[in-house]
C-alpha cells in the first residue's frame, strides 16, 4: 500500500497528519504495536524536521507486510554537515520552535533509532532527502 | 493500576480520555522536551509534564503513552485538548510540580 502526503512549512498544528495518518492504517492492519510505534516516531521526528527547516516537504509511504519505507523529500536549505546533524544535541532550531518544546537537537538521532535502516541525502541550496526502513520482523 | 484509579485516589482533574482511562499505567517518565519523550518515554507509561499543546497531544498518541499529566497546574490549550477528545488521549491535570506529582503515583504503583 502507498500512501503520499504533503507536509506543511511552518504549521505545527498540522505536521503529524502524515505519521497520525500512517499509524491508523499501520494499526487497521494488524501490525504489531512496536512497529506502529517505531514508525509513527520516525515520521513525525521526519515531519517536524520539514516544518522547522525546509518550508515544508512530501513524505511517501509504501507499507508491505514486512518492511515500512519512508522516504521525505524537501527544497529546503539542505544539511551543511550531515554528520554533525546526527549527533544527539545538535540543532539549529530557533528560539519559537524551542518554546514548543521542539529543538532538542534529537530528530535525526531518533529518526535512526526508530528505524532499521536510515539514509541522508543533502545539497546545500537544494534540499533533503531521507530514507528510512522499519522492518515487521 | 490504571488511569483512572491514579486520578481518583490523587484527585487530579480528568480533561479527556475517557476510554483510554482504563488502561495501565506501567511507570512514570517525566520531561518537556517532545524529541525527548519520544526517544526515551517507554509505552505504556504516565507522562508528566508541562507542555499544554497540540504537539504534545501528537507526542503522547505516537509514543503510546498511558496517559499525559499536566503537572504545576498547566492546562492543556484548545488545539490540544480537541486533539486529545478526537484520538481519545487520556490527559490529567495535577496541581502540584513534576517531582511531587511524579513520586505521589510511584508510591501508588509500589504500594
Amino acid at each position: 500500500m502507498k500512501l503520499h502526503f504533503d507536509v506543511p512549512g511552518d504549521d505545527f498544528t498540522r505536521a503529524g497528519e502524515a505519521s497520525g495518518q500512517v499509524k491508523q492504517k499501520m494499526k487497521q492492519l494488524g501490525f504489531p504495536a512496536d512497529v506502529v510505534r517505531k514508525v509513527s516516531i520516525a515520521l513525525y521526528e521526519g515531519e517536524i524536521n520539514m516544518v522547522i527547516h525546509a518550508g515544508g516537504g512530501e513524505v511517501d509511504v509504501d507499507i508491505d507486510p514486512h518492511c515500512i519505507s519512508l522516504l521525505l523529500t524537501d527544497h529546503g536549505p539542505g544539511i551543511e554537515d550531515v554528520s554533525l546533524a546526527m549527533q544527539d544535541g545538535w540543532s539549529t532550531a530557533p528560539d519559537h520552535v524551542r518554546n514548543l518544546g521542539f529543538g532538542a537537537g534529537m530528530g535525526l538521532p531518533n529518526m535512526k533509532k526508530y528505524s532499521d535502516e536510515m539514509e541522508i541525502e543533502s545539497t546545500v541550496g537544494v534540499g533533503t532527502t531521507v530514507r528510512m526502513k522499519i522492518f515487521n520482523p | 493500576m490504571t488511569v483512572q484509579q491514579i486520578a481518583t485516589t490523587l484527585g487530579f482533574e480528568i480533561l479527556s480520555g475517557e476510554e483510554s482511562l482504563s488502561r495501565s499505567v506501567e511507570g512514570i517518565y517525566c520531561c518537556d522536551l517532545l524529541s525527548f519523550v519520544m526517544g526515551r518515554a517507554p509505552a505504556d507509561f504516565a507522562w508528566l509534564t508541562v507542555m499544554g499543546n497540540i504537539n504534545a497531544a501528537a507526542v503522547a498518541s505516537l509514543a503510546d503513552v498511558a496517559c499525559v499529566v499536566l503537572v504545576d497546574g498547566v492546562l492543556p490549550d484548545a488545539p490540544m485538548l480537541e486533539k486529545a477528545q478526537q484520538q481519545d488521549i487520556a490527559v490529567l491535570a495535577a496541581p502540584g510540580p513534576a517531582f511531587e506529582t511524579g513520586l505521589a503515583i510511584d508510591q501508588l504503583l509500589e504500594a
